[in-house]
């Protein structure tokens, strides 16, 4: 039986994120992920953009390609087209999936490209000292918002789902074996998936806000989730700073390649 | 031998997707821009019917990230833009050139800076292609001047690609993008076609190195899905294994690195043409669209008994060193023609230890420069 860690570089640990990061809990779910479904390592590959997520690949024994900031979905574009056998997973903060490369996770979303989009969002940009990203919620104190961030946030997920993704997710690093179900139903499914996984940084974010430690970090998200099913139920307002957690969609539909392999089978029937 | 030869009246963009797809190419992403649209939808048409895949990206910056993800997964990749959407694939060309993932990128270049007059002719990315990229660097970049260049050297330019394991680029212009000619067209046989080299099978896997840093030659490249090897890529500094090391040892010999599997190996990679050049007094150097309206000025002033003579640099970068010097070192004056104000006039300068006079023929109106305005430019008009 296989288990994460023959998944994992342990060499290279121990990893480059600080005491009470998430991103190793999201990292220990995708391995665990990886060995529940006992995959080969061949028929793997991971992109990874630029910033703490991004370091992702360090840690893992697989096929990787470590890209440019914010272009990991694109360069995944290109590996999940070339080769539709592969399990194609893209690691992204959320500076790097939604702010510096929002236009990408649009677009990939639309088309449809068969991956597994893994956003961790810890609300600010980590790796160059804690300034606001697309997602840091409005009000905030970050490096570059001391006086409290003027800016609207993005919902990920509503904007995945708006653009078109047949499948995604949320879940918080205080239930990993949330995001472990979901990280395995979006490699599972055939098409985009997006999986949004709450991280906390205390180093930064937590610090400027004042929400304690990594711990009390970690329970305060606990405190603010809520299940897609209770959510249903609520009001808007009700919903204001919650985290709906669960799977928030999913519709399959033909994705991208599917549909041109159609086009490329109807020449060579005819030749 | 090549076979199948058929001839075809074509202009230069279409000849560029036709003699791509014939050197293998079967992974296609871009993002559509004047003057080199048409290669984007002859791609569309005939990539499918080849088996292979095109993708219109939401940008030039998409276009070659995705353009390397294919060639990590083991396609022979394109893609085609012009002087906006190559500022936009700096960024990954970067890391193309880092990563070492072979990708060929047309630039049919128009009037710059900016949107400039987007469908008239210039050469002013000679450059870019150099420079645009930050951080020490070497490149390719090869300027046909003709519809059979178009078809030949695009082969040339995917099999320089997959050899260095490096974005080679295709300078071509608006001249011969739309320029409509008749080409040969052929099969390539296999002593035509390089393809990258593959890890040997029989190698223990554990002891697989994506790169090679103590060679001036790249490793061989496994593919992501490959059965036997897994593949590490990143655009961070890294190591022989593809992990990240940013010590300053380890800084230093990947800079020289990159720089030296292009330079020293410029014999093999720069092609250059002459014409009338062995009695010259007279020299010309040329490349691109400026070419041919330097050959008619050549032949203008050969008639009035003039000893001129022309060097074609077929390939812009690496600079074609030698064959640049021995035409400063034999001739009292040469002549850069070109479509921008003296890009590759500069780099000839920089070799001139030769006292060599270097007069500079100009034009950056958006019209082709005539022979006439080549030669008028010897008695400084």
């Amino acid at each position: 039986m296989a288990t994460y860690k023959d998944y994992m570089l342990f060499n290279k640990l121990p990893h480059t994120w600080c005491a009470g990061c998430g991103d190793g809990i999201v990292l220990q779910s995708i391995a665990a992920v990886f060995a529940e479904m006992n995959l080969d390592k061949h028929d793997i590959a991971l992109v990874s953009g630029i910033g703490c997520f991004g370091r992702v690949d360090d840690y893992l024994d697989i096929n990787c390609m470590h890209v440019t900031h914010g272009r990991a979905l694109a360069a995944a574009t290109g590996i999940a087209l070339a080769n539709p056998n592969l399990h194609v997973i893209v690691t992204m903060g959320d500076g790097d999936g939604t702010t510096i490369g929002g236009n990408h996770l649009i677009h990939c979303a639309r088309r449809n490209i068969n991956l597994t989009a893994i956003i961790a969002n810890n609300y600010n940009y980590g790796q160059t000292g804690g300034q606001y990203s697309a997602t840091t919620p409005t009000g905030s104190i970050t490096s570059t918002s001391p006086y409290g961030h003027v800016e609207q946030n993005f919902d990920i997920c509503k904007l995945a789902i708006a653009a078109g993704a047949p499948f995604v997710a949320r879940a918080t690093a205080y239930n990993p074996m949330m995001i472990r179900k979901m990280i395995r139903a979006g490699i599972e499914h055939k098409g985009f998936s997006l999986i949004e996984t709450m991280v906390a940084c205390p180093t930064h974010y937590g610090r400027y806000n004042k929400q304690g430690e990594a711990a009390n970090m970690m329970k305060l998200m606990n405190a603010q989730s809520i299940s897609v099913e209770q959510a249903a139920k609520m009001s808007e307002e009700e919903l204001e700073n919650k985290i709906v957690v669960g799977c928030l969609r999913n519709k399959p539909r033909e994705d991208y390649y599917t549909k041109y392999k159609k086009i490329i089978d109807s020449f060579s029937k005819e030749g | 031998m090549a076979k199948n030869t058929v001839k075809k009246f074509i202009e230069g963009n279409v000849a560029i997707v036709e003699g791509a797809i014939a050197a293998g190419a079967r992974f296609y992403a871009g993002y559509p821009i004047s003057p080199s649209s048409e290669i984007a939808e002859t791609t569309s048409q005939l990539m499918p019917k080849a088996g292979g895949l095109y993708v219109q990206m939401e940008d030039e910056i998409s276009s070659m990230a995705a353009l390397l993800g294919a060639s990590l997964a083991g396609k022979k990749v394109y893609t085609a833009t012009s002087g906006p959407g190559i500022s936009l694939m700096q960024e990954n060309l970067g890391l193309g050139v880092m990563s070492e993932l072979p990708a060929v990128i047309i630039d049919v270049q128009r009037s710059g800076p900016s949107t400039g007059a987007a469908t008239k002719p210039a050469q002013g990315d000679i450059m870019q292609a150099r420079w645009g990229i930050h951080g020490d660097h070497s490149i390719i970049a090869i300027s046909p001047s003709s519809v059979q260049d178009c078809y030949d050297l695009i082969i040339t330019a995917f099999n320089l690609a997959e050899k260095y394991r490096t974005p080679v680029y295709f300078l071509a212009d608006e001249v011969i993008g739309h320029l409509r000619e008749t080409v040969a067209e052929y099969e390539p046989d296999a002593s035509q076609i390089f393809n990258r080299v593959q890890p040997d099978p029989n190698m223990d896997p554990k002891d697989f190195r994506p790169y090679n840093y103590d060679s001036n030659m790249p490793a061989p490249m496994a593919s992501v899905g490959d059965r036997h090897f897994l593949m590490r890529t990143t655009g961070s500094t890294h190591d022989e294994k593809g992990e990240f090391k940013p010590t300053p040892e380890n800084i230093n010999r990947v800079t020289h690195y990159l720089t030296d599997k292009i330079e020293k190996n410029v014999a093999d990679i720069t092609i250059t043409r002459q014409y009338k050049l062995e009695d010259a007094e007279l020299g010309f150097i040329t490349f691109g669209c400026s070419t041919r309206s330097t050959m008619s000025a050549v032949d203008a002033l050969r008639a009035k008994g003039v000893k001129a003579g022309m060097l074609q640099l077929v390939t812009v970068w690496p600079l074609a060193e030698k064959e640049i010097r021995e035409v400063l070192s034999k001739c009292k004056t040469v002549v850069v023609p070109e479509l921008n104000l003296g890009q590759m006039a500069g780099e000839v300068r920089k070799l001139n230890d030769y006292g060599c006079k270097i007069i500079q023929a100009n034009r950056t109106d958006g019209i082709l420069i005539t022979p006439q305005q080549i030669i008028d430019s010897l008695e400084g008009k």
